[in-house]
């Protein structure tokens, strides 16, 4: 049963990111992402980790999904021409994909898995206070630079849009 | 899990499914009450059933009141021509009206509306699925809501409705984060050391069995409430349906049922949302104040908080509140006028959320102070 | 000369909006509460003056004489020219055939009369009157042309004790026609 449901997430998150790749226009391939999306939460409600999945839909297919449509509703992108092919990007995206590749077969190589047992699971994943303190102690460096990388964002957001805008109609949103 | 379980589960989110949408079909008749008495006007008195109807004293007087009304506007929407414009989107115009019902729908699982004491005294909440997270999973489904409004806006290919679904996607956005910070202070409260972390409502309207949070957070309630109206697109908030500058919005092209879809998942929201408001700040079922239903039940030397009694008399309670509410959100829709785009945005994101945060902080501070003393 | 109204900066409380937006309140809660306005209209009939101008229609002394001559003054003056009289001549037999004249045949269409009260105003006979009947319909254009029966009953009798006719052939008995 678990197997099954796993499998159906997983085909429903794969596919999904698949079909947002290939979709030509840009309002399927953001639906797309939320089916991708709701399949990781999926996922995640099989792990026990519900604080995640709720995040999950919360955050990203609740929020930042809108905003992506919210973008693409105002500049209307309505198909798009092909591009023809270049060497250099595909060259960067094969050396990232097998990169990528390299580092799951990395993971699955090493001990890092089996090693782990499903008690400390449990405690970074359901336990809202567990979850809590793992973050604001053992993980707090990746939290902080993480904080750092959003600020450092949007101050650049800023600056651009301060920058460019001069003289322009005010936009509020 | 075996046959008859998934049964009985299957059958109680029936029931309250059923519940629910009795109840957004009468909200529709109480605004449309409430907007004629506030008018001057009686509103809705004609509709009558051919056998209640004929009952003497009763009939009449229910028929005055429109109690049938409701039944003929589901039926109107039920048998209306429903066209499909040429010019639509096909998938994403049938999908519209599908994707804002059905997260006011689940939203409802995590809703405790009631609690049951057994004869030892173990208290369990009535709800559909008491989950950990749960305001947190209403959250986030609620927010699902909004592609709803998005997609019926872009799919119908035309200026209003896609204005209409802008505004929505832009109003989600900006009013959800104060949302969220609102009710951070909660629960924090809720989550004092030396307790079981949850996000549960259940255990928050157990924490109310003395001061209503309301009443000590009022600024947290405050901001909630904004935020809520915003969220729910009601006026002062309706920019997406906004009907005088948009025509109709969102739904401008939707007709017959699925326009009747849109309309339930509006009042679906508003409902959920009023629950909210009444679990997380005044009390849930706790009647009064530092009184709950036990001490009302000590005071007549009764048992009746206990049981099957109890139980009622919690759903009562809440629903009670809960209907205080929706009518204050109808009052309010029948007052103030809408706000214009640009001020939205600008009370979203220069008023509501520099409050909320402020707010977050102010109680964070001084819950730390009381909960460390 | 222009003049400058110097607008005053809102306080804060009318910035937050919530004064104002709470005596709104306020005055709607006070309007729900109120007596309605409304009027259930097919049960209950606005009041109606006793001037108005509703539909033309004939009239019959106490006697049940119609009053009508058959002048054609209302058919003379009528702005639409609603109304139609086949004037005839009353039988030499009849108590009233003194009065010599008496309409065939009396129409007024209903679609074209404007209810602008100079049929009434200019009969010397006081024979039609416009009633408080506001709202009637049918479904044809020819049923909305009103015979002279119609009239007739909707216009009833009107309780006046002129007898101007009744009293000159009194007079005429004694033989002082003037």
């Amino acid at each position: 049963m678990i197997d099954f449901f796993f499998y159906l997430f997983a085909f429903l998150t794969l596919g999904g990111a698949l079909l947002v790749v290939v979709s030509r226009n840009a309002v399927n391939a953001a639906m797309f992402l939320i089916v991708s999306f709701l399949g990781m939460a999926a996922s995640f409600v099989l792990l026990e980790a519900y604080f995640l999945a709720v995040l999950q839909v919360l955050v990203y297919a609740g929020a930042v999904v809108v905003l992506f449509l919210f973008i693409i509703m105002l500049l209307d992108t309505q198909g798009g021409e092909r591009k023809a092919f270049k060497m250099l990007p595909g060259v960067a995206a094969g050396f990232a994909f097998v990169l990528l590749i390299m580092g799951v077969l990395s993971i699955f190589g090493s001990d890092a898995l089996t090693d782990a047992d499903s008690a400390s699971v449990v405690a970074t994943g359901s336990s809202l206070k567990a979850f809590g303190y793992q973050l604001f102690t053992t993980y707090l460096l990746p939290l902080q630079m993480t904080g750092f990388l959003l600020l450092v964002a949007m101050i650049g957001v800023i600056v651009l849009s301060k920058g460019s805008g001069k003289g322009g109609k005010e936009d509020e949103s | 899990m075996d046959i008859t379980a998934l049964l009985i589960v299957l059958a109680k989110a029936l029931a309250v499914v059923a519940v629910l949408m009795g109840f957004c079909s009468y909200a529709v008749l109480a605004e449309r009450k409430v907007a004629s008495w506030i008018q001057g006007r009686i509103g809705p008195n004609r509709t009558s059933l051919p056998v209640i109807s004929a009952i003497p004293l009763i009939g009449p007087f229910l028929t005055r009141l429109g109690i049938f009304q409701p039944v003929a506007d589901g039926l109107k929407f039920l048998f209306k021509e429903d066209p499909v414009p040429g010019h639509v989107h096909k998938t994403y115009y049938f999908l519209g009206p599908i994707l804002a019902l059905v997260p006011a729908l689940v939203t409802v699982t995590v809703v405790p509306f009631g609690r049951y004491i057994d004869a030892e005294g173990v208290v369990s909440p009535l709800m559909l699925a008491n989950i950990d997270v749960g305001i947190l999973f209403l959250f986030a489904v609620s927010s699902l809501g909004v592609y709803g409004i998005i997609l019926g806006g872009w799919s119908a290919n035309s200026k209003y409705p896609f204005l209409g679904g802008i505004r929505a996607s832009a109003q989600l956005i900006s009013y959800e984060l104060t949302m969220g910070l609102s009710i951070l202070p909660i629960f924090l409260w809720v989550n004092a050391p030396g307790t079981e972390g949850t996000m549960s409502l259940f255990r928050v309207v157990e924490m109310q069995s003395g001061a209503w949070f309301v009443l000590w957070q009022p600024l947290s309630a405050f901001i909630f409430l904004i935020a809520l109206f915003a969220e729910t697109n009601r006026l002062p908030f309706d920019m997406p349906e906004s009907e005088t500058d948009l025509v109709g919005g969102y739904h401008t092209e939707y007709g017959g049922f699925k326009f009747g879809l849109y309309f339930v998942a509006e009042y679906g929201h508003m409902i959920i949302g009023s629950g909210v408001v009444t679990l997380l700040f005044l009390g849930g079922w706790n009647p009064l104040p530092w009184v709950t239903l036990a001490d009302v039940a000590g005071w007549f030397g009764a048992d009746f908080h206990i049981g099957i009694t109890g139980a009622v008399l919690s759903v009562l309670i809440f629903l009670g509140k809960l209907c205080a509410l929706v009518f204050l959100f109808i009052w309010v829709r029948w007052t103030v006028p809408r706000f214009r785009y640009d001020q939205v945005m600008r009370i979203g994101w220069k008023v509501m959320l520099p409050l909320s945060i402020a707010n977050l902080i102010f109680y964070a501070v001084l819950i730390a102070y009381l909960d460390t003393r | 000369m222009a003049k400058v109204l110097e607008r005053k900066p809102l306080t804060l409380a009318e910035r937050t909006y919530l004064p104002q937006i709470l005596s709104g309140l306020k005055t709607t809660f006070r309007h729900l509460i109120k007596k309605k306005v409304t009027l259930q209209y097919p049960e209950e009939r606005p009041p109606i003056s006793d001037n108005y101008r509703g539909i033309p229609t004939l009239v019959k002394d106490p006697e049940g004489r119609e009053k009508c001559v058959s002048c054609q003054l209302c058919e003379f003056v009528c702005p639409p020219k609603a109304i139609r009289i086949t004037p005839g001549e009353i039988a030499e037999d009849a108590p009233t055939a003194h009065v010599e004249k008496a309409p065939q045949e009396f129409e007024i269409d209903m679609l074209r009369c404007i209810y602008c009260n100079l049929c009434q105003e200019v009969c010397p006979e006081e024979a039609i009157f416009l009633q408080d009947i506001y709202s009637f319909s049918g479904y044809s254009r020819e049923e909305m042309v009103f015979k002279k029966e119609k009239l007739y009953e909707i216009g009833g009798t009107l309780p006046d004790r002129h007898f101007k006719w009744e009293k000159k052939r009194l007079a005429a008995e004694h033989g002082n026609v003037h």
